[in-house]
């Protein structure tokens, strides 16, 4: 007795195997595309920018010649403006996130909540800048130093980090908050001996992954005032400052040829940084997930 | 624990990162001194146009007042004046004069002010390079064009090929825009198939690489893409057709679309703040110098002299 017509399935075994080599060209095709892109992207910066990119890239300010221009106050304001918006953004997201997924009971409000947070994520950046205008600058009187601008960067990417970090702490298997309780641990001893250590790669690598995103975004910095020209650097909290992504455009629109390619070596030097960033993320999450 | 030893990584890498920030911060060199040592901040906003000038000032004037924080900020003609009458700036630049209720809000705020002119700028009407048949235009020819009356070359001049006019345009936001609404358009609607880019070395790229193609901005991307443009002379109130160049920008020849480009100082700082007199001062005896610097075009000398008796006198020195 045959169950399976053997002439037909090899009638049509030509025809499957050919659609499946074709897809596979077109899968393999929208790949390459978009590395291709990135590489024709990376090697126009690249050939563009590195001229320019020597020591004194990094010792000089901005100037009104290319050779002597330099992101000195442009990298130590992206600096400040790290050490302001990580531990602010880290500790009010994580600290969200764990009452969101811990102590919230599962009602109409913290549903309301969570979507208001999800939707918060995908606010125009420039939405925050007005608020971090408004707010910030104006009604407490920050001025238009570091510290209002690494709070205004801080809420735009507030709710990226809570959403990673909820789902890091989502992902911390019961069976351990069981085990932890049953061995007589409170909720908060739970939290800081079990939930937090486990979920830490994942905090981690979103939090790095959305500070890397505060690094390049220019609009909300420019709406509350950010400098783009500063011969010193910050020296408190209160300083002026200036962020490399407005160096970059300033030098882009410039009339002058030489100014784009010091925008290159500008762009060089953030694409660096991200990538440090990013690499970190990765590195951190491959250590720590192992552990479980 | 290895969370631990992670947040105490972070912390310590987060208090170099303070900690070299602040290092740098610190050593400043020591200026020739040649005017008496003054110190304290500057605070400076306005238009993207007169930036480049500001800040060849601002980088010429730190090796002298090192210890002068000289800060400028791109928000606009038009941002810069609202953080103006909001008092959060000393000095603030515009492209073009101030308007009524910029100095109105001004008033309301209590804040006395001074225009001075640093620079002028010529808006220069560029088209492709084997467009070899526009010789010169007229403002009212301008005008058709850039409303969309005109829609062809041979709209202008039966002469001229029948091919379809491409636009390109600065921003709205501009103060270039606002410049040429005023002098050109006429507060009309600009033609709408005119493609705006807030980029001006966007427009530059149009230009270049449409055959047809028509773009107004300032001089000085003119100057700088000379080889791949060809600048259309303008005919002026006297009837002659006038190319921008320093000497006619200067002179007023070129005209109407010369324009002047401002800074407005408050008297208060200027009184009370010697850091904000000190630079001002300077600003104005050098911008002739720095506008020549950065592709813009300086004023008679005696324009600055008289600039500078006017700062001195609101400061009574």
């Amino acid at each position: 007795m045959q169950l399976v017509d053997q002439t037909k399935v090899k009638s049509r075994m030509q025809t499957r195997l050919k659609q499946n080599k074709i897809l596979k060209g077109v899968f393999f095709g929208t790949t390459i595309f978009a590395l291709v892109v990135l590489v024709i992207l990376l090697y126009r910066i690249l050939t563009q920018g590195i001229g320019y990119l020597d020591l004194q890239f990094f010792q000089n300010f901005a100037s009104r010649f290319p050779e002597k221009a330099g992101i000195k106050a442009a990298f130590f304001g992206s600096l400040w403006l790290m050490a302001v918006i990580a531990p602010v953004s880290l500790i009010l997201g994580v600290g969200t996130a764990i009452y969101l997924e811990e102590y919230a009971k599962k009602n109409r409000f913290t549903t309301f909540i969570q979507i208001n947070i999800s939707n918060l994520a995908g606010v125009p950046s420039i939405v925050f800048g007005l608020l971090g205008l408004t707010v910030f600058v104006r009604m407490l009187e920050m001025g238009r130093s570091v510290l209002a601008g690494g709070l205004t960067m801080s809420l735009l990417i507030l709710p990226i980090i809570v959403v990673a970090a909820q789902e890091a702490v989502r992902s911390v298997p019961k069976e351990l908050r069981e085990a932890s309780y049953a061995m007589g641990a409170t909720k908060w001893q739970t939290i800081r001996r079990v939930v937090l250590p486990a979920s830490i790669p994942g905090i981690l690598t979103g939090g790095i992954l959305a500070l890397s995103r505060a690094i390049g975004e220019t609009a909300p910095l420019l709406m509350i005032g950010a400098l783009t020209f500063v011969a010193y650097l910050p020296e408190n909290l209160l300083s002026g400052f200036t962020v490399m992504p407005i160096q970059i455009f300033n030098w882009t629109s410039r009339p002058q040829t030489e100014f784009h390619d010091v925008a290159a070596a500008g762009i060089i030097v953030l694409l660096a940084m991200l990538l440090i960033m990013n690499s970190i993320a990765v590195l951190i999450r491959n250590k720590f997930s192992k552990r479980l | 624990m290895k969370f631990k030893g992670i947040m105490l990584m972070l912390v310590m890498s987060m208090i170099l990162v303070f900690a070299s920030a602040c290092g740098n911060g610190g050593n400043s060199s020591n200026g020739e001194g040649s005017s008496d040592q003054v110190s304290g901040n500057v605070l400076m906003d306005g238009s993207s146009t007169v930036f480049p000038i500001m800040e060849a000032i601002a980088e010429e004037y730190a090796a002298e007042q090192p210890d002068v924080k000289v800060s400028v900020g791109v928000s606009g003609s038009g941002g810069g004046f609202e953080k103006f009458a909001a008092g959060e700036t000393d000095i603030t630049n515009a492209s073009r004069p101030i308007k009524e209720e910029e100095v109105k809000a001004l008033e309301e705020a209590g804040i006395d002010f001074t225009e001075f002119e640093v620079a002028k700028d010529g808006l220069s009407i560029v088209v492709n390079k084997k467009n070899d048949w526009v010789n010169q235009l007229t403002v009212e020819e301008l005008q058709k064009i850039w409303t969309g009356e005109a829609t062809m070359w041979s709209d202008i001049n039966s002469e001229w090929p029948k091919e379809k006019i491409q636009l390109f345009s600065p921003g709205t936001d501009s103060g270039t825009y606002d410049y040429f609404n005023e002098v050109v358009l006429d507060e009309q609607q600009m033609n709408k198939e005119a493609t705006l880019s807030e980029d001006d070395n966007v427009l530059v790229n149009g230009v270049t690489g449409s055959k047809n193609g028509m773009a107004f901005f300032g001089y000085a991307y003119y100057l700088e893409n000379k080889e791949n443009l060809n600048v259309v002379p303008i005919v002026n109130g006297d009837g002659k057709a006038v190319k921008p160049n320093a000497e006619t920008i200067q002179d007023g020849t070129y005209e109407p679309l010369s324009r002047p480009l401002y800074t407005y100082i408050k008297h208060s700082a200027v009184k009370d703040n010697p850091a904000v007199y000190d630079f001002s001062k300077y600003a104005l005896e050098n911008a002739g110098a720095m506008a020549d610097a950065v592709g813009y075009v300086a004023l008679p000398e005696e324009k600055y002299t008289e600039a500078t008796d006017k700062l001195n006198e609101i400061a009574g020195k």
